[in-house]
């Protein structure tokens, strides 16, 4: 899967973008354990949204490799 | 046209969001005019920066006018959103609406403004003297 990384998150993993293998369980909400384990800094946001494909994803929403994924931490746009 | 959305590296220009609003149907025209401000919480702020998940962005920008068309008695919405490095007094934001009347057009106004400021991917990062910060990222 492609990763896109934005603002905080970008400054934590310290890449724009990163090659992420699908998780065995294929859920928003296991990537989201598995980028977080990878990199703990990343918990310590206000808050992290996800968006796959350009939209906001849920926790239960699933995964597939051909998906673009976007870590998306507070947004502050205005 | 109804809506209009820009996210731009260039300045914005105000009179380019009025005439987008602008209509012979409408009684009110509401503009609200987002600017960079010299201080938070009594530290003084030299720029700002914004950057954007651009086409992510444009997109939510697009929802929240199509909204604000839905709940609003309005007739047109534009927003125009800045990235990149701004100085004090320069625009990050433009929210130009067109009604019939005044208080649809100010609370689209104000719906739009709220809304991007919690949906739309965009942000910024504050330069003070002694370092930088990222807006609202960390508690």
């Amino acid at each position: 899967m492609k990763v896109l990384i934005f603002g905080a998150a970008r400054d934590i993993v310290g890449k724009q973008e990163l090659d992420f293998p699908l998780p065995s369980d294929p859920s928003v909400k296991s990537f989201r354990e598995n980028i977080c384990s990878q990199f703990p800094e990343l918990k310590k946001l206000n808050a992290l949204a996800f968006a796959v494909n350009e939209e906001y994803a849920n926790d239960e929403d699933v995964l597939k490799n051909q998906d673009v994924v976007a870590i998306i931490p507070p947004v502050s746009g205005g | 046209m109804k809506k209009n959305i820009h996210l731009s590296t260039k300045p914005l220009e105000i009179q380019t969001c009025r005439d987008f609003a602008s209509g012979n149907s409408n009684g009110a025209e509401c503009i609200f005019i987002g600017t960079v401000r010299n201080a938070t919480q009594g530290n003084a702020v030299h720029q700002l920066h914004f950057e954007c998940y651009e086409s992510m962005a444009i997109k939510e920008m697009e929802k929240i006018a199509d909204q604000a068309l839905i709940k609003f008695e309005i007739l047109t919405i534009t927003i125009h959103h800045r990235v990149g490095t701004l100085a004090i007094g320069e625009i990050p934001v433009i929210i130009a609406v067109g009604a019939a009347h005044r208080s649809a057009a100010f609370d689209a106004c104000q719906f739009a403004i709220d809304t991007l400021k919690e949906t739309v991917p965009i942000w910024k990062k504050e330069f003070f003297e002694d370092g930088e910060v990222w807006v609202s990222a960390h508690p």
